[in-house]
């Protein structure tokens, strides 16, 4: 009989914070810039440079710790971690080992079969990002920026607590809600501001110990992560079989090639020698500004989802997306703050913006349409200076360009017309070059009468109001039929 | 009037006072400079044209009332591990022979907006790591009281320099003894403050947690002028401090009533000469003739100083020297084969031996298995280490004993034992461990005619108490004799 | 002397260090090492059972700097001392 296998997940997961300056120096974070130009002595190893503690990054690490039920370190240090490479200008990187920030903490996830399962969180720890390293494969070399050194990271040691890449994929999902709900970072998997190494071993189904683990690097999206923790399962598995033993070591996954490879050089002996960095100062949390965080831990999913039940009193499901990511849930908060109207900020949210975000392959964090704009478009269709076919027209444009809708609607001539005159002409008309079709609709085909809807509005170039083109045909009709 | 003869303080004042200008003193440092730096090599870098526009706008700036301070127009020297704009700074390493930083140091700052000329940059220990001045990479200093023996380590260059009348003061860097032993050997003042009291910012690190920048002084009055001028609190430096009590001239008063005054035992063991014990001895006597109560006591844990010393600093500097690889800055093999093999020959060409040997014990005292062994153990000496000082200083209100445990050795007999050689930094290492602030200053001469230094602790921000215990000797002992009187009076009281 | 430092030793702190050494050298390296290893064995004899490692000799804590953009671009100063460079930015031997 065919033995059986677990496997055992564990995954540390980096955050680049959404600090407007580097963690250990006053250089931008901004992404765009030329190559070295966001760099100072400090964020490039300059001889003599010193480090000093950005509050933004203890503050949102400390934030993230709370949000994840961790206790938090109240005596923290960072700890040199030296490795030569190019990108790390140092050759060390400071991040923290002995005394991490957060400790023993975890977060609930739901499993494929409904039922909850808490994960847990070792450790929460700060750390510098390394610059990047371009390959420039004409003349055999590469080249080093260092714009991103020294960007904060938090790194997300959990448990080895999962079991599959489905309860990786809820878990990273549900850190990455906590996080943008915080407003601590982005998330992008993508854009690499979320990255998620994953260890993974496997046991036979029952044993006490866990196999060998192997970490993996490299992983950008969610459909990454999914296949190789599959590829990985399988190898190991395979190895198991075979009687071979599997070996502890740092792997890189080919999203293309579907297939992971060992990073192993002897060069790289893996012996970090941290040690405390003397050049930064012990960090003490008082209870006042432990106080001070949790008291501006912002409201959460759950609290929202009851909330938007008892405030706005919109559909469940609707609130379950739109409190599904923070920008979505932002955007409705802020639209209906501007408009008042809850329930249409939601019907565009839940129609139109799903509709674009999936046929434009746009995620929630990259909507670029204001609150401001949305609440502008609803006020148009509401006076009625618009119809609806238009604001649908218009909103496509404000979901590509986040153009100003007034203005949009100005500039383009979208304005309905309110002229019964026109109107009055354009019907007389249609039904006068139609005269199958009024035949067709007193004769009892109500359907027709779609059609010379269809036909005015084109006359009205669009621009009409549909209520009031129906009730003119209909009354001009029952005219004609009187005759 | 000899310029050369002044001391800073002299200088400024008599600048001030228009009866000399800055340019006739870098005038008079240069032609020194150009007479007798053959022979003792204390620069790395000579900035002449530099020194001069300097001292024209300084000069300028003290007619117009804009500088009043202790030292303006006062030529200076820096230790070649202090970054300087624009200037090359190499800490006598080949792997930054080409290094111009773009920043300068904050204490270099610092002293300029006190007016000071910068001469040049002196020589070193490569990266600070030795005690003679000969593992510099550009060759060794040579002591000014006679050429054939070193000037001490590792701010030599800066120590005779002072001594040899190149400049009027210099500053150095003291990790575990450099700027004190150095001052020792050349007969001059030189200070280590407490911790945190001079920033870092733009001194190039060896040990992080022990480094502190310092003058090197003709006595005890340009010691706390170049003190106070260089003390800040710097934001850039997360181990500077804020202090209210710097006003270090102040401090400069001639009284030691009721002074404690203890000395260690320990310090008067095995290894220490007789004749520096003797002058120590009598240094002790006339500090008690002046109304201090001196007596002797039991520091203990003296001889464990070194190597808790020697493990820490070399951990510190195996991690800070690591940014020097041949990418950013400074030296590049010329030959290599794919990344590591630039790492490694780098790295082997670029650095001497001293400091690849503190490298390698550095990274294996860190490495995996070992930590716990050695660094962790360090650290926790290094605690009891502070404990035995804070213990003396509830009883004492300075320590006092020799600065090294002899005079200045000849050339070339130091590095033939590195063990050796470190075990002359016994007095002073202990200092850096705990953070403390400790003075040399000359007591006397040995039967060779060489400099004895009388080494003066006192407790963490007690910088004022050692000033004034020093102040206060040096009035009692008289004028010290200059090295190399060549062109100088030498009005001094032999053998004291 | 009780530590002696054998080749593989010397070879792997060489990794470690990024440190390569001639055979006369690394003689002389392993000798030093051994004795500096067995001076500071001389920490042992020391109970520190209990006692805190220092790692910072004073307590300042808390050392923060606001999160305000402070640096502009000083690109040319930062690579005015690079060995090689190109297109602004620093060469180094293919990495991949």
């Amino acid at each position: 009989m065919a033995k059986e296998y677990e496997t055992v997940i564990g995954l540390e997961v980096h955050v680049e914070l959404a600090t407007k300056t580097k963690i250990f120096c006053g250089c931008p974070t901004a992404f765009g810039g030329a190559p070295n130009t966001h760099t100072c002595p400090v964020c490039t190893g300059m001889p003599g440079s010193l480090p000093v503690l950005n509050k933004q990054v203890l503050e949102y690490a400390i934030s993230v710790g709370i949000a994840t039920n961790c206790e938090i370190t109240r005596y923290g240090r960072f700890d040199r971690k030296n490795y030569f490479y190019p990108d790390n200008p140092q050759n060390y990187q400071i991040s923290q080992l002995y005394m991490p920030i957060c400790r023993n903490g975890g977060v609930e996830i739901e499993t494929k079969d409904g039922g909850k399962k808490i994960i847990g969180i070792h450790e929460i720890h700060m750390e510098e990002d390394a610059g990047k390293l371009l390959h420039d494969e004409w003349e055999n070399c590469s080249l080093v920026d260092y714009n991103r050194s020294g960007v904060p990271l938090i790194e997300i040691v959990s448990e080895p607590d999962m079991r599959s890449a489905e309860e990786v994929i809820a878990y990273l999902e549900k850190l990455r809600l906590i996080i943008q709900y915080l407003g601590v970072s982005d998330c992008k998997l993508q854009e690499g501001s979320m990255r998620a190494d994953i260890n993974l071993s496997v046991r036979e189904t029952g044993a006490d110990t866990l196999g060998t683990r192997t970490e993996m690097k490299n992983l950008n999206s969610f459909k990454a992560i999914m296949r190789a923790i599959e590829g990985e399962r399988e190898r190991q598995t395979d190895l198991l079989e075979e009687g071979k033993e599997v070996v502890q070591e740092t792997r890189r996954w080919d999203d293309v090639k579907g297939a992971s490879y060992a990073m192993r050089s002897k060069e790289d002996a893996q012996d970090y020698r941290y040690f405390p960095d003397p050049d930064l100062a012990p960090i003490v949390v008082s209870d006042e500004m432990l106080e001070e965080l949790r008291r501006r831990q912002p409201e959460f999913r759950t609290a929202k989802m009851a909330r938007y039940k008892e405030e706005y009193g919109i559909p469940d499901y609707d609130i379950e997306i739109i409190t599904g990511t923070k920008r979505m849930a932002d955007l409705f908060e802020e639209t209906t703050e501007l408009c008042g109207q809850p329930k249409k900020v939601s019907n565009w949210l839940m129609g139109e913006t799903l509709r674009l975000m999936k046929e434009k392959e746009v995620d929630a964090e990259n909507l670029r349409f204001s609150p401001e704009h949305l609440a502008g478009l609803i006020r148009l269709v509401d006076s009625k200076a618009i119809n609806g076919p238009v604001a649908k027209e218009v909103f496509e444009v404000m979901f590509e360009q986040d153009i100003e809708p007034e203005r949009y609607v100005e500039e383009k001539g979208l304005k309905t017309v309110h002229d019964e005159g026109a109107l009055s002409k354009a019907v007389e008309e249609v039904i006068a070059g139609n005269p199958q079709s009024v035949a067709d609709y007193l004769g009892g085909k109500e359907k027709a009468l779609g059609f010379l809807v269809g036909q005015t509005m084109k006359a009205m170039k669009g621009k009409a109001e549909p209520g009031m083109v129906n009730q003119m045909l209909r009354e001009k009709l029952a005219e004609q039929a009187g005759k | 009037m000899n310029l050369l003869n002044l001391t800073a303080a002299e200088l400024a004042a008599a600048i001030k006072d228009g009866k000399a200008t800055a340019v006739e003193a870098v005038r008079a440092s240069l032609e020194r400079i150009e007479e007798k730096e053959e022979l003792y090599h204390c620069y790395v870098t000579i900035d002449k044209k530099g020194a001069l526009l300097q001292a024209e706008a300084v000069q300028s700036r003290i007619e117009k009332g804009e500088l009043t301070g202790p030292l303006a127009g006062v030529p200076a020297a820096l230790k070649d591990n202090l970054c300087t704009e624009g200037m090359p700074t190499t800490c006598s390493s080949r792997i930054l022979g080409n290094f111009v930083p773009a920043y300068s140091a904050e204490a270099v700052l610092n002293l300029k907006k006190a007016g000071a000329v910068i001469l040049g940059k002196t020589n070193m220990d490569e990266f600070a790591m030795g005690s003679t001045t000969e593992t510099s990479a550009f060759g060794e200093t040579r002591n000014p009281w006679n050429p054939a023996h070193v000037p001490g380590g590792s701010s030599g260059g800066s120590a005779a320099a002072v001594a040899a009348g190149e400049c009027f003061y210099a500053l150095g860097s003291d990790t575990g003894g450099s700027i004190r032993q150095p001052a020792s050997f050349c007969g001059i003042v030189g200070m280590k403050p407490t911790y945190g009291t001079v920033s870092r910012y733009g001194l190039i690190a060896y040990g992080s947690s022990l480094d502190q920048i310092g003058p090197l002084a003709k006595d005890v009055t340009d010691c706390a002028a170049v003190l106070e001028s260089i003390t800040s609190h710097d934001v850039k430096d997360s181990t500077s401090m804020e202090r209210s009590d710097t006003d270090f001239m102040a401090a400069l008063v001639e009284d030691v009533k009721g002074m404690r005054i203890g000395i260690p035992k320990d310090y008067f063991g095995e290894g220490l000469d007789r004749e520096v014990s003797d002058a120590v001895m009598r240094a002790a006597g006339l500090l008690e003739e002046k109304g201090a109560v001196v007596e002797t006591f039991d520091l203990s844990l003296v001889d464990y100083a070194i190597p808790a010393y020697y493990t820490i600093a070399a951990a510190e500097a195996s991690s800070n020297l690591e940014r020097f690889d041949g990418i950013k800055y400074g030296y590049r093999t010329a030959e290599y084969e794919g990344l590591h093999s630039l790492y490694k020959r780098t790295r082997s060409e670029g650095f001497g031996e001293e400091v690849k040997r503190r490298i390698m014990l550095g990274s294996f005292v860190l490495s995996s298995g070992y930590y716990d062994a050695y660094y962790l153990k360090a650290l926790k000496v290094k605690t009891l280490i502070k404990k035995a000082f804070d213990e003396a200083f509830s009883r004492y209100d300075v320590i006092l004993g020799p600065t090294a445990p002899s005079t200045a050795p000849k050339l070339g007999e130091s590095l033939t034992d590195p063990l050796k050689m470190y075990l002359g930094d016994i007095y002073t290492i202990a200092v850096n461990l705990a953070g403390l602030p400790g003075i040399s200053i000359p007591c006397g001469l040995d039967k060779a005619g060489l400099p004895i230094g009388l080494q003066l602790i006192g407790d963490c921000f007690q910088e004022k108490k050692l000033l004034r215990t020093a102040y206060t000797y040096e009035k009692a002992r008289g004028t010290f004799p200059a090295a190399d009187a060549g062109s100088m009076t030498c009005d001094g009281k032999e053998g004291m | 002397m009780a530590n002696i430092i054998d080749d593989e030793t010397i070879e792997y702190v060489g990794i470690l260090a990024k440190l390569e050494l001639s055979g006369e050298e690394r003689e002389r390296a392993k000798k030093d090492m051994g004795r500096m290893l067995d001076y500071i064995d001389k920490l042992s004899e020391l109970d520190t059972e209990g006692v805190e490692p220092m790692t910072h000799v004073f307590p300042v804590q808390n050392v923060f700097r606001e999160d305000i953009v402070t640096n502009s671009d000083t690109r040319e100063q930062l690579l005015s001392n690079a060995p090689e460079q190109k297109d602004g930015m620093f060469v180094v031997p293919k990495t991949v």
